[in-house]
């Protein structure tokens, strides 16, 4: 019987974005010991991406925000398919993690009183973003990692997770491997918090990092666990688009927050063309009102520019279709009409940045090309809203890996605030666990060698062995092209059929070489939970027969008020297949409804 | 599509040599992406540490043409068309495979700054700060942790030896962020004399000149640290009180 190198502990983390590092932050707190796994080094996790801010109801701009109109925004914003619960603790305990991080040292953007100052972003009533020019994620990533280095956590740097382990119906562990040496690493611990982010690099045109290729979403899966809302996917309406080497890199939603507009090739401000009866009541409908917005934002309504992300990418989107677009396939975002170049480099460094070195830009002086690209899964791992628990005992999940907290569709800032509510409640709710149970659970040696086996057999296959770049780089092209913004049957259909072709290769994906520090060996266990999650987002887009926040169908182009009652799930059978079922939405209290019938 | 040779180390702890691979580059394409095509078509198992491709995380750091860079903010544009282009790993951390290099040093150091610990809150249970005061901390935290200002410092690129004695320019950054947060009460001058040793820098700004955040590290960071340093531990008057107080 082989031995592995084997730790214990009380709560496993496995990921160290902004969930991961805040939920090992409190499960430690709690005096759990615990382990924190990243696959990369510490403070590279996706987080140090976001760029926006961080959305909580502090009120330090507009005093009447509260939690009630932040959880409201949100719960309009998910086209009310969120777990109301979960929205409501999000905008209740949002304003405490923002403070939290500033007494762990962080340095937010002030008001001219010196407090945290707020922008506006799409789908906010208010000016709500705590933040940090356009790099918010960072100096999260930064705040949090720092101060987790002080608080006797273990941390295993590049280390992949490839399999959680059970004892009888409980989480028992996990198994990966040193990305370094190859070796496998055992945990054996009472509570695992899954905190591995999205999906990304399952599609073509993305905002993701390298990392994004599902795995705790497939870990759950495979440990028993439910998905809910895999068909929600947002498209985040302003990526990059030119040069093709840069397709899909972010441009923060702070450049419209601070003042830029959308335009087509006539020049005109299509957006006013894409107010939709649900937010019509609260948008601007004339240019001259969204004018008057940017400087007396109480006796004007918003600009349609503003509206929540699913809303503008689809207009960017038949803008394009249209005719109407840029040169490069894109439509134009101007901010330099509007604001001075010192204003646009203080607030938005990185953008200036980015767009003067990667493309030639100056968009001090000229609009950007911008347009859609895959941002965000709101679908993940079905949670307890209060502990983040999962259907399976021991396993958590907090962050983009779970669902429910955005419904079909995340206002932009309600991440980095998500990540850090349920990633505290997430370590709180795992310590917890762990602290009642009297032993660690046992670890299925039988179930370890099968994993082990599997995770070595990249190299079994010799020169058959297929190529996982390519299988990767086709896998992107489906779901680019039949699982993208706008979906129908048939390309579901389609996109299935390929996604289980990619399946089949993928068994013989593999690399010459040996196991030391080996990226195509890694990309060939990767393909696993790509391909997993490709698939639940493909059924679980089929199943949903309607259009709603980030799922389009343009066969069923309106939203169901039948529809609107349900969570798709996505489970794993008995036989190891994939069984989809639709399960009603919890019933938000009378009070909490109450808030959507108030005229506003 | 301009035909490029990358001359790309392979290797590990035990030696390693360049390996030239013919490459298609197009239109706008970064180093990374280059490498990303090598990796994809004929090195399957290049090893390259990489995450955003956006310059937002700071770890595809190598030296390009012998030049500390960020392969993901290194346009090709920069080269003449069709030039040899050699990509080679960190020099100043040991090498693990191929690109990538083993930067736990940097982890160590981290792990020996004493954490924030901010003066209590007012009374409301939150802070004021005014933006001019934490104009420079913010620019210090702009630090994306890429390690070229470590790499490229002569203390211990050049002499090894030094490690243990010597943080390097990131963590005089992030020294110099704590020692002028308006909110922080430790005090890490002892630190940043002994332990640190800020002395050995030399004001070569090398660090300065490849950050790829453009943090005025020298200037801004290491100067005035070392200015409050020598205030404090070497002003004749100031070490005469010491003496006289017995300390």
């Amino acid at each position: 019987m082989p031995d592995y190198e084997t730790h214990e502990y009380d709560v496993l983390v496995i990921g160290a974005g902004g969930a991961g590092l805040r939920a090992a932050i409190e499960a430690s707190a709690q005096g759990a010991r615990t382990a924190l796994v990243c696959k990369s080094l510490l403070g590279k996790a996706h987080t140090v991406m976001a760029e926006g801010g961080i959305a909580a109801a502090l009120g330090n701009v507009y005093e009447q925000d509260n939690w009630q109109v932040h959880f409201r925004d949100t719960m309009r914003g998910g086209k009310m398919l969120n777990n109301w619960r979960m929205a409501q603790l999000h905008a209740q305990e949002a304003p405490d993690r923002v403070h939290e991080l500033e007494n762990w040292g962080a340095l937010f953007d002030r008001t001219a009183d010196g407090r945290i100052l707020q922008r506006d972003f799409g789908g906010h009533r208010y000016a709500r973003l705590a933040h940090v020019g356009d790099r918010t994620g960072l100096e999260m990533i930064r705040t949090l990692q720092q101060h987790a280095v002080h608080n006797g956590i273990d941390v295993f740097m590049e280390c992949t997770i490839s399999r959680l382990l059970k004892d009888g119906d409980r989480v028992s562990g996990a198994i990966g491997y040193w990305r370094e040496s190859g070796k496998v690493i055992v945990f054996n611990a009472k509570a695992v918090v899954l905190a591995t982010g999205g999906v990304g690099k399952a599609f073509k045109i993305t905002s993701n990092s390298w990392e994004y290729t599902g795995d705790g979403h497939s870990l759950a899966y495979w440990a028993g666990a439910d998905l809910i809302d895999m068909e929600c996917v947002q498209f985040h309406p302003t990526g990059m688009v030119w040069p093709p080497s840069v397709r899909g890199i972010l441009v923060t939603e702070g450049v419209r927050g601070d003042g830029g507009t959308l335009t087509n090739s006539d020049g005109v401000q299509f957006m006013f063309n894409y107010i939709t009866p649900y937010f019509a009541s609260e948008t601007a409908d004339t240019i001259e009102e969204a004018e008057r917005w940017y400087d007396d934002k109480r006796n004007n309504r918003r600009t349609p520019n503003l509206l929540p992300r699913d809303e503008v990418a689809r207009a960017i989107n038949s803008e394009v279709k249209a005719g109407r677009g840029s040169p490069h396939g894109g439509v134009f975002l101007d901010i330099a009409s509007r604001r001075s170049a010192e204003y646009i480099r203080r607030r938005l460094p990185s953008m200036y940045h980015q767009f003067k070195q990667l493309a030639d830009v100056d968009i001090t002086a000229t609009a950007m090309e911008v347009g859609p690209t895959m941002h965000y899964i709101m679908g993940g791992v079905r949670v307890d809203a209060d502990t983040a628990q999962s259907t399976v005992p021991g396993l958590f999940a907090a962050g983009e890996c779970a669902g429910g907290m955005h419904g079909a569709n995340r206002l932009g800032g309600n991440s980095l605030s998500d990540l850090l509510v349920f990633g505290r409640r997430a370590g709180l709710g795992a310590a917890e666990y762990a602290g009642n149970l009297r032993a660690t659970p046992k670890l299925d040696q039988e179930a370890l060698d099968g994993v082990v086996k599997e995770m070595f057999s990249p190299f079994d296959h010799g020169s058959a062995a297929e190529n996982p770049y390519t299988i990767q780089h086709e896998l992107q092209d489906t779901m680019h092209t039949l699982v993208g913004i706008i979906r129908n049957k048939s390309e579901l259909d389609e996109a299935m059929v390929q996604v289980r072709g990619y399946q089949e290769r993928a068994q013989r994906a593999g690399v010459e070489g040996h196991r030391q520090y080996n990226p195509g060996w890694h990309l060939s266990i990767d393909l696993k939970s790509m391909l997993t999650v490709s698939e639940a987002i493909a059924r679980a887009a089929e199943t949903r027969k309607e259009s709603r926040g980030g799922h389009t169908r343009d066969d069923y182009p309106d939203p169901s008020p039948e529809w609107g009652k349900v969570n798709v799930v996505v489970r794993q059978g008995p036989g190891g297949d994939m069984r989809i079922s639709t399960e009603p939405l919890p019933q938000m209290p009378a009070d909490l409804q109450a808030l959507f019938e108030e005229a506003h | 599509m301009v035909r490029t040779i990358m001359r790309v180390f392979r290797g590990d702890s035990t030696g390693g040599q360049y390996e030239e691979y013919p490459v298609e580059v197009s239109e706008g394409q970064v180093v990374l992406d280059v490498i990303h095509t090598v990796q994809a078509e004929q090195a399957l198992d290049l090893a390259v540490r990489w995450n955003c491709k956006a310059g937002k995380c700071g770890s595809c750091s190598a030296e390009v043409n012998g030049k500390p860079r960020l392969m993901c903010m290194t346009r090709m544009n920069l080269f003449e068309p069709g030039a040899t282009i050699t990509v080679a790993p960190m020099k100043t951390f040991p090498l693990i495979r191929d690109l990538v290099t083993d930067v736990s040093f940097n982890y160590e150091v981290a792990k020996t700054i004493p954490a924030f610990k901010p003066r209590p809150p007012e009374a409301d249970g939150t802070y004021r700060m005014m933006q001019e005061d934490i104009d420079r901390g913010q620019e210090f935290r702009k630090c994306i942790e890429c390690f070229l200002c470590q790499n490229v410092c002569h203390v211990i690129r050049d002499h090894p030896e030094n490690k243990p004695n010597f943080a390097g320019p990131r963590f005089f950054v992030r020294l110099a962020e704590l020692d002028m947060h308006p909110l922080d009460t430790v005090d890490r001058l002892e630190l940043a004399r002994k332990d640190a040793g800020i002395g050995y820098c030399n004001i070569t700004k090398c660090c300065t000149e490849v950050c790829p955040e453009d943090i005025h590290i020298t200037d801004n960071a290491i100067i005035p640290l070392k200015e409050r340093v020598a205030d404090r531990y070497y002003d004749p008057l100031r070490w005469i009180g010491r003496k006289l107080k017995g300390k």
